[in-house]
């Protein structure tokens, strides 16, 4: 290689050492640590970690609280990403029309993404306190007797979803205020010319022309869902019996309450593997489906 | 019978009027050219026909019907977009298919025009591609395809051909007419190049700032411009419009001694087009400033007194800039305009002097 070509390569390669530097410290050296670490026993006072093979997946299979965050999980999710993305479409398509107030509105929306999490949380604890919350107070009105909502093991994951959909809606209608300003508007007349009516040029064009990014608000929306912890933490504490653990709050609970570090490494792999086929699922399926520009 | 009649219709945007007091009429089976600068409600008029926007004033009138106050949907009319509007998800064949599907059309009904429509337009073999994989010229035909399967009786087109090279253009603008004289389609047609407008149009109307400027079919719009704009506008090069000033014993080219009316008249513009005006023989003294060759001929662009006069002559011009040359044209051939309010003034034509060098030259008669 001639001296100048190698000035070239070296100055390319020093370019990229900082983000590489950081990209290998904080996220490939712990990825790989964790699904090491799963192989081994936590290590605890004068007992050092030893190699234990699929222990760790085993205890896992027979835990019943990780079965419980699974299914809270799976719940979770199911009811969150079809609200979420429903809500985000419908006020996008709103806030995208003719209306009065439109900046207004937008920025209203969009409020709830900008807030803190530890905050949110904390306005909705207030909301749902038994007795002179917001929602009791509002039941109230009408006659309905109060109630404990996150204390009360069928409500509790209820007011979570809640909660996360009133949060992330506004984020993702975003995203989907900035792809229906991508649709030209002579489509639409193409189609009122044509006679179709709103619903049709919305299932026929708009919906269609949107899915680049209903997907991508798809696969972050599923990856929100499995990485809530900030709201347990401060709403419900996982409880009441576990009524509210979900997967990465488990996680957390495992490795820095009970510290039981390889546990909680066993766990996380298995976490990473669900969203890796999840997301992977997800393209393999919707995106030969989908119109890109 | 007049298939569209637009009457007396305005459109205000705030305080902008962007169409003022327009009126006209398309004859059934015809083809209408909205013609006028960019910004001029072109565009404007031929929404508010389509009902895309409303009027602020007057009435339209489609098939006899009065069709102000009524959808798009329920004028019974198709139109092409500039920009194509094709829905990029969509294949070709869907895309000429969709009000079709919209109205219900039976599946059998469809096949059959849809077949009928890609043999009239040459897109058989593209049917199930997308819009993005098509040329251009490709997309401006699905475009038309999906105008013309609607088989409504009247079509409306806002420069379908902007886009395209101008080869393609000119191909596309005689496919264009050509299929709505084969379907008796009444069309108007809105651009702002006059020669896409004098090849197509039966009726012509030109507009300025909102307003009608004139209205006649392209040959009368060409022979006589009812204004110094009109005269113009149309013509490639456009009209030369010279200052006229009162001399001695006339009227003059302002600055020189063309004697271009026998008699003194104030506040006139001399219209002359650049095909009209010969080289050689005994015609007014002129300077030749600047000479462009175009191949088959060359436009030549002379002073005369104080004032420029184009010429166009046939071959390459062997006159080099500085030259001086003699200018001859015929009286007939001149046009009059008031230079206040650029009006025709055909009055004066009378005056027209035979001897424009104010020399006794004879000329062809
Ligand atoms: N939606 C609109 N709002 C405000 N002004 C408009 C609108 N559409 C057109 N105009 C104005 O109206 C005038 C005529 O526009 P248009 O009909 O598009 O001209 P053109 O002859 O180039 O097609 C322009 O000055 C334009 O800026
Ligand atoms: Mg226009």
């Amino acid at each position: 290689m001639s001296p100048a070509r190698l000035r070239t390569h070296l100055h390319g390669w020093l370019l990229l050492l900082p983000a590489a530097v950081l990209l290998a410290a904080f996220t490939y050296y712990p990825a790989i640590a964790t699904v090491l670490d799963s192989f081994f026993s936590t290590p605890r006072g004068a007992r050092p970690s030893i190699f234990v093979g699929l222990d760790n997946y085993q205890a896992m299979v027979q835990d019943p609280i990780f079965w419980r965050a699974l299914d809270n999980n799976i719940l979770y999710s199911m009811s969150t990403i079809p609200l979420t993305i429903a809500l985000a479409l419908l006020m996008a398509v709103w806030v995208n029309g003719k209306i009065a107030g439109r900046p207004f509105l937008r920025m209203a929306f969009f409020t709830p993404t900008v807030l803190p999490m530890i905050a949110v949380a904390n306005i909705w604890v207030f909301f749902y306190v038994p007795g002179y919350g917001l929602v009791d107070q509002v039941l109230g009105l009408f006659g309905l007797p109060a109630h404990n909502w996150l204390g009360n093991e069928h409500t509790a994951l209820a007011c979570l979803i809640v909660v996360a959909v009133w949060k992330d809606a506004g984020f993702f209608m975003i995203f989907y205020l900035a792809a229906l300003q991508q649709i030209p508007p002579q489509l639409r007349e193409a189609a009122a010319l044509e006679g179709a009516g709103r619903w049709y040029f919305f299932r026929r064009v708009t919906f269609p022309l949107l899915m680049p990014t209903t997907l991508f608000v798809l696969i972050n929306a599923v990856i929100n869902s499995f990485r809530l912890v900030d709201h347990i933490i401060v709403m419900t504490r996982g409880g009441p019996d576990n009524a509210t653990a979900l997967l990465l709050f488990y996680i957390y609970q495992v490795g820095f309450k009970f510290w039981d570090t390889a546990y909680a490494a066993t766990l996380t792999v298995v976490l990473l593997a669900l969203l890796a086929m999840l997301a992977l699922g997800q393209f393999l399926f919707l995106d030969r489906r989908i119109h890109y520009q | 019978m007049s298939q569209i009649s637009v009457r007396n219709v305005s459109k205000h945007w705030g305080v902008m009027a962007a169409v003022e007091a327009v009126t006209f009429e398309a004859a059934q089976a015809s083809l209408l050219v909205l013609l006028g600068p960019s910004g001029c409600g072109k565009s404007t008029t031929l929404r508010l026909i389509a009902g895309l926007e409303e009027v602020s004033d007057g009435r339209i009138f489609i098939g006899g019907e009065d069709v102000t106050d009524l959808p798009p949907a329920r004028r019974h009319i198709s139109m092409v977009f500039q920009s194509y509007a094709l829905f990029p998800h969509l294949s070709v064949a869907e895309n000429i298919l969709f009000g079709l599907k919209v109205r219900k059309t039976p599946k059998a009904d469809r096949s059959r025009r849809l077949e009928r429509v890609a043999s009239l337009l040459g897109l058989g073999a593209q049917l199930e591609r997308k819009p993005s994989q098509l040329s251009g010229g490709q997309q401006q035909r699905v475009a038309l395809g999906r105008a013309i399967i609607a088989e409504t009786p009247v079509c409306l087109m806002d420069e379908p051909l902007s886009n395209l090279d101008a080869q393609l253009r000119a191909e596309m603008r005689h496919e264009i007419r050509t299929l709505q004289q084969k379907l008796g389609i009444t069309m108007v047609y809105v651009t702002h190049d006059q020669s896409e407008a004098m090849s197509m149009a039966d009726q012509v109307i030109l507009m300025r700032e909102g307003r009608v400027e004139q209205a006649a079919a392209p040959d009368h719009l060409y022979a006589r411009p009812a204004t110094a704009f009109a005269a113009r506008f149309i013509g490639t090069p456009p009209m030369n419009i010279l200052t006229l000033s009162p001399g001695d014993d006339g009227t003059v080219i302002a600055g020189s001694q063309a004697r271009i009316l026998s008699q003194p008249v104030e506040g006139l513009l001399l219209g002359l087009r650049p095909e009209d005006v010969t080289l050689g023989g005994e015609g007014i003294a002129a300077r030749v400033l600047n000479a462009e060759y175009l191949g088959a001929d060359t436009v030549l662009t002379c002073a005369v007194g104080s004032q420029a006069l184009t010429t166009r002559i046939s071959g390459k011009a062997t006159s080099a800039p500085d030259a001086a040359v003699r200018l001859a044209w015929r009286p007939e051939n001149l046009h009059f305009f008031d230079a206040a309010s650029g009006h025709r003034r055909d009055d004066v034509a009378a005056f027209a002097a035979t001897d424009p060098g104010g020399s006794t030259q004879k000329r062809l008669a």
